[in-house]
């Protein structure tokens, strides 16, 4: 069983934002991450293989320079090898760059499924992996907290807004993960020292054979004008009194002051 | 380039809120553009439905009405939808940022080797068009727009950011169907099963009122006092992230970074801490109120309304103050 895993790094999740004076997001002394959701995709990949007691992990990604500490980190959970795409022509691209140069990699590659996280934790838009299945033109399942792999087909527990559903696709194919696939396991001592010395491949876009005006800003179809913070939410009124009668209070409050209900 | 095509998501002919925030917001979209506002309805035997939708503002309608189409498949439903806007060519095409939205607008947009603009909470029509949409899982916000290259545009809305199309009764639209050559075939993802989970409660990601609960609700059986709560102000539930760890409650309830996110008027925190992770999921109701022992709990620091006691004494007496007002209402 041939399992490719893409992985994104991200800020990790404790992270308080701020913009720096250019009105970029500050990263100054942030600490990276595998994005959770590609953990949970890591940590199924690696339950793959142990169930089948043969196969490879390869966990593919496309970032900069330090992005390959969290290649490293999925290495140590015992994934195989790695990939990472680096180049700075990509900096301005937007998931449909980042889809097309998965894409390249993964046509050169052997898989027989591949996984990935239903979405960054950063950027949030949920789009790369379907891309990728596109551009593959294998078939796809969404959000995904459940998947059985027997040889040649999966069958994939898919979560929809009022319940879930159980598709049956053919192999090789890709899925995205939900919370609930897979708890991610700590890698072990063990683990992490192996991990140093386990391959990963650096790619460049010549490497792969995408032209420059492909992909960063010039072969974006979105484009960033402007960040913002949110308005903070203020304190608001702390109702005291004994309990029964707080709960009077604060439902006279969202009455009549506040109008919620 | 003709019109603002919005994906009306159908479920036995009947369409979820967002749905109409999406003809809302379209309807200015296609104003500002000077194009018309479209809706199109995918699925099997689906003729009458596109009533409310014109009462909605849709000008036109497309009915894509095939057997392939009687469930959803990311397959069958991209296909069709891709080869709809191959031959109307619309500026923009609307989706829901839900389960069906997040899986369907991908892979139309990667057909139509597009751009997709995803989970977006606003619009700024100052320069442009720009959407707005939350990053950083909403500790920042984006303006984002589209290149040249992207034709059409794909945006996905979270529900609950817009207001609702005001429905003009006898407001009728051209009705035009769709003939899509998608086949068995052509879908390659096999439903094998469709497990509603409904509780009988509205869906967390479209109610008005969210109840939810933490670590501090100590037990799953303890929920059951959540729902009481919930089922007299017709809200939903939800919980945290560690309320479903310690498996008090299913993942689908999780509100959070890594669970659903809601924006309803009002959001009752009972025990619940207020992680930076949780608050991901909850800080843009317009509303918060939070019951918490411990007065130095972060969530009082979003929180509209605190009562700071134990949550066993202050639940079943809002329960019961609400019946009471609601009664009187009634």
């Amino acid at each position: 069983m041939k399992i490719v895993v893409l992985m994104k790094q991200t800020f990790d999740t404790e992270t308080r934002i701020a913009l720096d004076s250019k009105g970029d997001i500050d990263s100054t002394g942030v600490n990276y991450v595998v994005n959770p959701y590609c953990e949970f995709a890591v940590e199924e990949a690696l339950r793959i293989k142990e169930q089948f007691g043969a196969g490879e992990v390869v966990v593919v990604s496309v970032g900069p320079d330090r992005a390959e500490s969290a290649i490293r980190k999925c290495l140590a959970m015992g994934a195989d090898s790695g990939v990472l795409i680096d180049d700075p022509a990509l900096k301005g691209g937007d998931e449909y760059t980042t889809a097309l140069v998965l894409a390249r990699v993964l046509e050169g590659m052997e898989y027989d499924l591949i996984l990935g996280g239903l979405q960054a934790v950063d950027d949030g838009s949920a789009q790369v992996g379907s891309r990728v299945a596109e551009l593959l033109n294998i078939p796809q399942v969404t959000i995904v907290t459940k998947l059985e792999i027997s040889p040649g087909k999966a069958v994939a527990t898919r979560e929809i807004d009022d319940g879930m559903e159980i598709i049956e696709v053919p192999l090789p194919a890709l899925f995205t993960a939900q919370q609930g696939l897979a708890e991610p396991r700590y890698p072990s001592m063990k683990g992490i020292m192996q991990a140093k010395k386990k391959p990963v491949q650096r790619l460049t876009l010549a490497d792969i054979g995408i032209f420059v005006d492909q992909v960063g800003a010039g072969g974006a179809r979105v484009k960033l004008e402007t960040l913002d913070l949110p308005e903070l939410r203020k304190a608001g009124k702390i109702v005291g009194g004994e309990p029964g009668d707080a709960a009077i209070e604060v439902v006279r409050l969202l009455c009549t002051e506040a109008k919620a209900v | 380039m003709a019109g603002i095509l919005v994906f009306a998501d159908q479920k036995n002919g009947k369409f979820r809120q967002v749905i109409f925030e999406m003809l809302g917001e379209g309807k200015k979209i296609a104003k500002h553009q000077g194009e018309e506002l479209h809706a199109v309805v995918m699925g099997k035997d689906i003729g009458e439905c596109s009533v409310s939708l014109a009462e909605a503002g849709a000008v036109k309608v497309y009915l894509i009405d095939n057997a392939q189409l009687e469930t959803y498949t990311t397959d069958g439903f991209s296909k069709a939808l891709a080869e709809l806007i191959n031959q109307e060519k619309p500026s923009l095409v609307l989706m829901a940022h839900n389960a069906v939205g997040k899986d369907l607008a991908p892979a139309v947009a990667q057909k139509l080797e597009t751009g997709q603009i995803s989970d977006v909470i606003g619009i700024d029509f100052e320069n442009g068009v720009r959407f707005k949409r939350p990053i950083y899982a909403g500790k920042a916000l984006a303006f984002v727009s589209f290149t040249g290259a992207a034709s059409p545009g794909i945006v996905t809305f979270r529900p609950k950011f817009f207001e609702p199309a005001v429905r003009q009764a006898g407001q009728t639209a051209q009705v035009v169907s769709f003939a899509t050559g998608v086949s068995a075939s052509d879908i390659r993802q096999i439903v094998r099963d469709v497990i509603s989970k409904a509780s009988g409660r509205v869906e967390l990601t479209e109610a008005d009122i969210v109840v939810s609960g933490g670590r501090g609700m100590k037990s799953g059986e303890n929920f059951k006092i959540l729902g009481e709560l919930a089922d007299v102000l017709g809200a939903a539930v939800g919980a945290t992230r560690a309320a479903v760890d310690e498996g008090w409650i299913e993942t689908q309830y999780q509100v959070g970074q890594t669970g659903k996110v809601v924006s309803p008027t009002l959001y009752i925190a009972c025990g619940i801490s207020g992680a930076i992770q949780h608050l991901a999921g909850m800080s843009s109701s317009k509303y918060i109120v939070a019951i918490n022992k411990d007065p130095e709990a972060e969530i009082f620091k979003v929180a509209d309304y605190g009562i700071v006691a134990d949550l066993f004494e202050v639940i079943p007496a809002l329960t019961q103050e609400f019946k009471n007002v609601l009664s009187q209402r009634a």
